[in-house]
């Protein structure tokens, strides 16, 4: 796991990104379970990974094993059949997506951090995408800031 | 003291002797910038002092160590910044990154970063919407822009200001000397986007919210009666960091980089996108570009 931790992104030098999320989640590795359940490539509601939608993504075209492998539980599959890890993701979107995909890889998609001119840490797909659902969701804003009333006036008045 | 009774005012002879000694007492300790010559004419040594003098006032007045630096420009970087309109969804996240990043004024509030929301198919600056407060965002109908110092090449604020307080320095940022700001707000006025704000109380910052890694002319603590902006995190991005409003952006809109370094993303950001810059009719030139990444959405 330590090792993950910076693993090169070889598209740029001196650039280095975050281990995948799934790394975290309780149900890694998948083999875990997997390894001893027959494939099932039935279309159907799922009984235990109730959590995942995948309504919003394609629904037509997707099912679980388009993009993770049947064989090899622990890897993605590509379209070629190529099996990639959970760390190489973008590959996997970056089929569809390929647009995005390149402005990802010149730094203009998704989220860069540390140094402009040395060591960018990179953000890969799936730390700010939910892979199954990838549009974000609403969130909440910060407070708006406040008026003068509110503020500066308030304080002078407060003071006679 | 003897005093001058008809008239209840110190005598002349009193008056001189204080006036002496006030001016050795300044003079030999502790209050040397009163005689010190403009920041981008002292030698190294003399900004040394300068940075300790402030160093030991901090100490005193917030019972923390702040470090304040002045860490020059670097050779060959001329700082620009970009904003994707097609991904800001107006969350304020960089506001108050911004917030606790440069020891602004927190009771009596200053922010340097202002995000307006507009209405979608529409581009009308006078109908923008800064107070807006809904229960979540984006929200149907609305595009956000937020606007901070556009960092102009032809700055009106550093043109205007009656004693060279403010300037340009050769990386492009546009920097507030505040120990010699006399407040008179001319640059506040001459500035076309609202990015300057001027410190009308003694600034109110908790000691426990203070950022302690400083630069000189950038988020080292204000007093009264000066102005202060935006200053790309001057503190963190001639360290060769990003500035804490893009390492703070939910969606990645915000991107930063060297306009001269042409393997940059800001560069390629100006040479595959569609940028504009904020009132571009006013020649101002600024170094902050909008951008959609996408189309219209």
């Amino acid at each position: 796991m330590l090792l993950l931790l910076f693993l090169p992104f070889n598209a740029v030098a001196g650039v280095v990104t975050e281990p995948p999320p799934i790394f975290r989640s309780e149900n890694y590795p998948c083999s875990t379970c997997h390894e001893a359940m027959s494939p099932n490539i039935e279309r159907r509601p799922l009984q235990y990974h109730q959590e995942i939608d995948i309504s919003a993504h394609a629904e037509d075209l997707f099912w679980c094993l388009n993009c993770h492998d049947m064989e090899e539980r622990d890897k993605l599959r590509l379209i070629n059949g190529e099996k990639v890890g959970f760390e190489e993701v973008y590959r996997l979107c970056g089929q569809c997506h390929g647009s995005i995909y390149k402005d990802w890889t010149a730094g203009t998609h998704g989220k860069r951090m540390g140094y402009w001119n040395g060591r960018k840490r990179y953000l890969l797909c799936t730390h700010c995408h939910n892979p199954h659902r990838p549009r974000f969701m609403p969130i909440t804003p910060e407070p708006p800031p406040l008026r003068p009333e509110e503020t500066l006036w308030k304080k002078i008045r407060a003071e006679g | 003291m003897e005093k001058d009774q008809s008239r209840g005012l110190i005598s002349r002879r009193d008056f001189l002797r204080m006036t002496a000694l006030g001016i050795a007492a300044l003079s030999g300790g502790g209050c040397g910038d009163l005689w010190r010559d403009r920041f981008q004419e002292m030698s190294p040594e003399e900004i040394q002092d300068l940075l300790k003098r402030w160093e030991e006032r901090y100490k005193k007045r917030y019972g923390v160590d702040i470090r304040v630096k002045a860490t020059g420009p670097m050779e060959g970087v001329l700082f620009g910044y970009a904003l994707d309109l097609s991904r800001c969804i107006g969350c304020r996240r960089c506001v108050y990154a911004c917030v606790r990043e440069n020891n602004p004024s927190r009771d009596v509030q200053i922010q340097w970063i202002r995000v307006l929301r507009l209405k979608k198919g529409e581009f009308r600056l006078e109908d923008s919407e800064h107070y807006y407060n809904p229960e979540s965002v984006p929200e149907e109908g609305y595009f956000y822009m937020p606007v901070q110092c556009q960092q102009c090449e032809r700055p009106p604020c550093v043109k205007v200001c009656p004693v060279k307080a403010t300037w340009k320095e050769p990386d492009g940022i546009i920097v507030v000397d505040y120990d010699w700001c006399i407040g008179c707000r001319t640059c506040m006025a001459a500035c076309p986007y609202r990015a300057r704000k001027f410190n009308w109380r003694e600034p109110a910052l908790p000691k426990e919210e203070i950022n302690p890694d400083t630069h000189y002319l950038g988020n080292r603590p204000r007093v009264k009666g000066v102005v202060e902006k935006c200053t790309f995190c001057i503190q963190r991005t001639r360290e060769g960091r990003y500035p804490a409003c893009v390492e703070a952006c939910p969606v990645g809109a915000r991107k930063f980089g060297n306009l001269l370094d042409p393997g940059s993303e800001i560069r390629y950001i100006l040479e595959n996108f569609r940028v504009f810059r904020l009132k571009e009719e006013l020649n101002t030139e600024p170094k902050f570009f909008y951008f959609f990444s996408l189309g219209w959405a």
